[in-house]
């Protein structure tokens, strides 16, 4: 660190302001914001526990606001973030197993991530929601 | 740059990279990532299945044995990812003072509530 860089505000590379969304890229911030999401449902599992712990007062207290709209579709959010992380995750996984880097498959894999996480947030839902009565 | 021939070549490879310890944190968030695997999964499929229950059948099955031991693995694996994955994000987007400050709470958060959580399922699991 000889020689000070000079400050001059260039822009930024690349500019997504004016970048058409894709598919990959979409994806892309889509599991970076899924999981700061999942993030804040990790700080609510541990409210869950702290409060089930502490006994059948606190539990019920937490068992109301649980049970408010505001907090369903927290839920329904979580949900789908949670399907679309675990599936993008996998997609990760495979590609640093050296798995489906051609075009093709990066897009056949993307939508395949899309659909499932889709449908399993429905089958979830739907299926919570039977048992639940 | 004519300063570089003055280095050792030890000095000269440890002054490559950003932190030296880049392969650590991309490994050990796909050790974490490959364990939540199983373990969302289970936890998910367990709240689907005790959706409407009260809070007695929920301690009920939180003591049971297993359930008890993938909790406190679950909360491991999800903090340890957690903090790893928000760590990169605030490494990413904040450029500004509070960079720092920003990163201690992520970890110092992460470990409490890991904490907070185990404890809490200790506390059920061999609670009265």
């Amino acid at each position: 660190m000889a020689n000070e860089t000079p400050k001059r505000s260039r822009p930024l590379s690349p500019n997504i302001q004016i970048y058409r969304p894709q598919l990959t890229s979409v994806l892309s911030i889509t599991n970076r914001i899924t999981g700061v999401i999942l993030s804040l449902y990790a700080v609510v599992l541990v409210a869950w526990l702290v409060a089930a712990a502490e006994g059948p007062h606190a539990y019920a207290t937490v068992q109301v606001v649980m049970q408010s709209w505001v907090y369903q579709i927290f839920l329904f959010v979580c949900t789908f973030s949670f399907f679309l992380h675990l599936c993008g995750g996998i997609r990760h996984l495979a590609w640093d197993a050296g798995y489906g880097f051609e075009l093709g498959a990066i897009y056949a894999s993307g939508w395949t991530v899309v659909g499932a996480s889709t449908a399993l947030t429905a089958i979830t839902w739907i299926t919570a929601r039977a048992l639940a009565g | 740059m004519n300063r570089e021939p003055m280095r050792s070549p030890l000095g000269q490879a440890l002054g490559l990279g950003s932190a030296m310890n880049g392969l650590e944190h991309w490994w050990l968030q796909r050790v974490t990532a490959i364990a939540l695997v199983p373990l969302t999964v289970w936890f998910a499929a367990s709240l689907i299945a005790h959706a409407g229950n009260d809070d007695a059948t929920f301690i009920v099955w939180l003591r049971t044995p297993t359930a008890t031991i993938l909790m406190v693995l679950l909360l491991i694996a999800l903090f340890y990812h957690t903090a790893l994955g928000l760590q990169v994000v605030i490494e990413d987007y904040v450029h500004s003072g509070m960079k720092i400050p920003a990163l201690l709470c992520v970890r110092f958060g992460c470990f409490a509530l890991a904490v907070a959580g185990i404890l809490a399922t200790m506390r059920i699991a061999f609670g009265a």
